[in-house]
């Protein structure tokens, strides 16, 4: 089993969605984030291109972050998620220095949080909350082990990208371009 | 080492890229999450209530889910709502965050007067503020009749308080929505069609083939069934045509963007409707069948080429014979968007017609794909007794001026409070539900001198708006999650109703908008048009006559009934008489001839910026509506402030830097309270400047959003009117910068 995520840089509008229901979801602290919004423009008016992402941890292969936990606090759960274990974490900040996509941050209960693929949904056979929520319903998730899942279906007629491949941490995102 | 400024750096490479994120960053806590709440919430430990959503007036269905300790801990939309299919915009899923806003208001208010002359709010209890408003209406009514007490509303409170005035004997109300947003659009479809264009639109974006939006921006738009429908549409491959001199987020999802020079689409509008006739690609049989006036139309766009359109729009002629070929390939499932706030330029009811003449041309109205018959559940009035018949309504108000209004106007009625306007019929006192009216109409002064002018307003919200500053009496209502309503039963393609009942006990001393109207209608002895104890009573009985009741909605939240009315779309050649004079679909309005209108519309030449000036376009981010969501603490996360769009060679030439702060003066003088940053992008023209509505409040009792960010409708000093039916038109203002605070320069505002 391999979690993962797509997401269709095509359809999705910015609109926020995803992280406010993340964070009434997992009860993230005001004027913090598990997941985001990112604007891409390129060119010159009026021939111009826009890419709208929204963004998460990666839930790497090759994870980083759990390499360097001195604790084991961060660690690869079922489906190849990465979590952190709060009560196991120092609040040292070392994962949050090794992830090339700046996907954790500091809980001001003294732990690392981050996206969790919501392990509590996932593991009821929910969909996470962001992709429940998604109006576009560009965000697909699911099994890469199973051909038939949302997220390989999705993927596999579609030209996609990942995130910083070269830093070689063999993430579980897939942008649809 | 990255941190998260860098990795936003990270996505701007490349030539001539800007990207910005909204990752939150600081750690001010706010409300329930300082209560220490752990973990995620689970929906088994969770009681769902259904509700419809209120951030926005689209009303999705939705549960509200409640924790043990009576928390809401989240809102998610109802799988079998159509206007939402389970899934909530931002808007609706932080929703929450207005019942936990600490800056609610909390008891009445009074406003009183100290000893050295100035004013303030003191603490009231329900019956003192209550008899204060009741004992008001009373002395109005004696006075100058009832007729004299307006109310301005919106949403769904709004309808309790419509009902107390007409129990009271008053029709004086307005709501901003019509002339100040989506009216032209209904007249000009009625006129054509006969039919109005809904909440939600009857637009069938799931099933069309060809998509056209002129100054429609869905998506940032946030009108959630449309915006799933939209992406649903570009799945099935669906052309997308948009039309905006902004590269919108809709523009960026196109296969076609038309940067259109501001202020000319009725020259693009009539220059399709023109390679449509000309290129004869029209929908023959069925123009034939439902349509009168083709050949009026025909000799009236003769000379309207696209190279007659392309020295006015900038768009290019091939693209415009392009894009109509388009629309015609795809024809009958093609939509030109009737669009919503569509008050631009003074002859919006005529560009609304010349996009409704293009839907008849393609045979779109009443076919798949383009536009649906839709069908809404008549929910029966509770009983009450017949309402005393007023001696004048907002009708009067107008004399004669707008005959094509069919709802309140509500510059005429802040007209109708100031004496010099010499109005027949005189407004003197204001109810005031849910609509917060310093940032929603255009032209301050108006509104200052209106206010200034009526004896008393009283005002009911669920926030410190800068509108509750003028009240004499506040009443605090309660959020949405915390009361009934009364159900929800727009029309859509399968009749329905949905149910808002409480999640939670109203917090603080608020009161629902129901109790508070019958309050104030039990004071005014009006017991019989008020006769219950609990609104859920009213409900429950409507539902029994539906077949329902109130047992069952509190299980399902939502309820569909098969169609009555007929199919959804025409039957092929199928006989249809419309509700228009001629009983067809009208090309040549007849009604708008008989009142001295152009029957076909024509492109006018609109002002243009002077030298150093842009002109001010305004829109809607997804995450905030109105001015009534930048104070909530989930919805200020992802967006705290509006910025102002400036092309990088107007940053050049202006000097201006990315989130460089300035203030913005308009053509009139009137001058921004607040300065706003700059945001430099080649998403916007270098004649114009693009800011999000709904900012830049003044009111300090809201503790994230006073003076973050600046009013567009401060800049809004120049209103365009539709002689039609009286839309305010908006987007024909100019502004400059100023980049030192202009209170050193010593301010000079006119505003
Ligand atoms: S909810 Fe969907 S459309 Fe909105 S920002 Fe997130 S991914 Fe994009
Ligand atoms: S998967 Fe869950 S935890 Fe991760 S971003 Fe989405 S909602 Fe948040
Ligand atoms: S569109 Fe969004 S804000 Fe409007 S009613 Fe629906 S969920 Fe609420």
């Amino acid at each position: 089993m391999r979690y993962a995520m797509a997401i269709d840089t095509k359809k999705c509008v910015g609109c926020g969605d995803c992280v406010v229901a993340c964070q009434t979801e997992n009860n993230v602290p005001h004027g913090y984030c598990r997941d985001w919004i990112v604007e891409r423009v390129d060119g010159t008016y009026p021939s111009l291109s826009l890419e709208l992402r929204s963004e998460r941890c990666n839930h790497c292969d090759n994870s980083p972050c759990v390499r360097c936990c001195p604790t084991g606090a961060s660690h690869i759960e079922e489906g190849g998620i990465v979590t952190v274990t709060h009560h196991k974490c120092i609040g040292c900040g070392a994962c949050i220095q090794s992830c090339p996509y700046d996907a954790r941050y500091s809980h001001p209960d003294g732990y690392v949080d981050k996206c969790t693929f919501c392990l509590h949904r996932v593991q009821k056979g929910q969909n996470t909350a962001c992709v429940d929520v998604c109006p576009t319903k560009c965000l697909y998730f699911g099994d890469l082990d199973d051909p038939n899942s949302d997220v390989s279906l999705a993927i596999k007629d579609r030209a996609w990208k990942v995130l910083a491949p070269e830093a070689g941490t063999k993430p579980q995102l897939f942008f649809l371009t | 080492m990255k941190t998260r400024r860098d990795f936003i750096k990270i996505s701007t490479a490349g030539a001539g890229a800007a990207a910005i994120s909204f990752k939150a960053f600081g750690s001010k806590g706010f409300g329930l999450f300082e209560s220490k709440i752990e973990g995620p919430a689970s929906d088994e430990d969770l009681t769902p209530y259904p509700t419809y959503c209120e951030v926005c007036f689209w009303k999705c269905a939705a549960w509200a889910y409640v924790d043990k300790s009576g928390t809401i801990r989240k809102v998610i939309g109802n799988k079998n709502d159509p206007h939402c299919n389970g899934r909530l915009c931002p808007r609706g899923t932080g929703g929450v965050g207005m019942v936990y806003d600490e800056d609610r208001l909390k008891t009445p208010l009074i406003r009183d007067t100290r000893k050295d002359g100035s004013q303030y709010f003191r603490e009231a209890t329900w019956d003192e503020a209550l008899n204060k408003v009741a004992d008001k209406m009373k002395e109005v009514k004696e006075k100058y009749g009832p007729e004299a007490f307006g109310l301005f509303n919106h949403g769904t409170p709004g309808g309790q308080f419509h009902h107390l005035l007409k129990a009271y004997g008053s029709e004086s109300n307005a709501e901003p929505a019509f002339a100040n947003c989506r009216g032209p659009r209904s007249s000009a479809y009625f006129s054509t069609f006969g039919a109005y264009v809904g909440s939600p639109e009857n637009t069938d974006i799931r099933d069309t083939k060809c998509l056209v939006l002129i100054g429609s921006h869905i998506g940032e738009n946030m009108h959630n069934s449309q915006v799933q429908e939209m992406s649903d549409a570009i799945d099935k491959g669906a052309t997308i045509i948009t039309v905006d001199p902004r590269f919108s987020t809709a523009a960026a999802h196109s296969n076609h963007w038309l940067s259109i020079k501001p202020a000319t689409d009725i020259a693009l509008l009539m220059a399709w409707i023109h390679v449509l006739v000309f290129e004869e690609l029209y929908n023959k049989d069925y123009v034939e069948q439902y349509t009168f006036g083709l050949d009026y139309l025909k000799d009236h766009v003769k000379d309207m080429t696209p190279e007659w359109a392309y020295g006015i729009t900038t768009i290019e002629p091939e693209e415009i014979r392009k894009t109509a070929r388009a629309m015609a390939g795809a024809a009958p499932s093609v939509i030109i968007h009737p669009g919503r706030h569509v008050v631009w330029y003074g002859d919006d009811t005529q560009r609304g017609r010349a996009t409704a003449i293009l839907n008849a041309l393609l045979g779109a109205w009443g076919k798949r794909g383009g536009f649906y018959f839709p069908e809404g559940v008549s929910v029966p009035a509770f009983p009450h007794p017949h309402f005393p018949e007023p001696k004048w309504t907002w009708k009067d108000w107008n004399e004669g001026r707008y005959p094509l209004a069919t709802m309140g106007i509500t510059t005429e009625a802040l007209k109708a409070s100031v004496p010099r306007y010499n109005y027949k019929h005189q407004l003197k006192a204001w109810l005031v539900a849910g609509t917060n009216l310093p940032l929603s109409m255009p032209d301050k002064r108006l509104f200052k001198e209106a206010a200034d002018a009526v004896e008393f307003i009283a005002v009911m919200d669920t926030m410190p708006m800068d509108i509750t500053g003028y009240a004499d009496v506040v009443l605090p209502e309660a959020t949405y999650l915390e009361r009934y309503d009364a159900l929800r039963a727009s029309p859509n393609r399968e009749p329905n109703i949905a149910l808002r009942m409480p999640a939670i006990e109203p917090k603080y001393d608020s009161k629902p908008g129901w109790w508070i109207a019958k309050q104030i209608g039990e004071r005014l002895g009006l017991h019989d048009y008020f006769n219950y104890d609990d609104y859920s009573e009213v409900i429950d009985w409507q539902l029994k006559q539906l077949g329902t009741s109130l047992e069952e909605m509190k299980k399902v939240g939502v309820k569909k009934y098969p169609r009555k009315s007929g199919p959804l779309y025409l039957g092929d050649d199928e006989d249809f008489e419309f509700n228009t004079t001629t009983g067809k679909i009208e090309l040549y309005s007849v009604d708008f001839a008989d009142h001295g209108f152009d029957a076909i519309p024509k492109y006018t030449k609109h002002p243009e910026p002077q030298p150093n000036y842009y002109r001010l376009i305004y829109g809607r981010a997804p995450m905030h509506t109105f001015s009534r969501t930048s104070n909530n603490p989930n919805l200020f996360d992802l967006m705290s402030e509006n910025s102002v769009w400036v092309n990088p060679k107007v940053a050049d030439l202006w000097e201006l830097e990315n989130g460089q702060e300035v203030w913005l003066k308009n053509q009139d003088g009137a001058i921004t309270s607040f300065p706003v940053k700059v945001r430099v992008t080649e998403r916007i023209r270098w004649d114009s400047v693009y800011m999000v509505h709904g900012f830049g409040h003044s009111n300090k009792k809201l503790s994230r959003a006073f003076g973050k960010g600046a009013s567009d409708t401060e800049m809004v000093t120049n209103v365009m009117v539709d002689p039609i039916m009286g839309g305010t038109g908006m987007r024909g203002n100019f502004i400059t910068f100023l980049t030192e605070d202009p209170v050193m320069e010593g301010k000079e505002v006119k505003a």
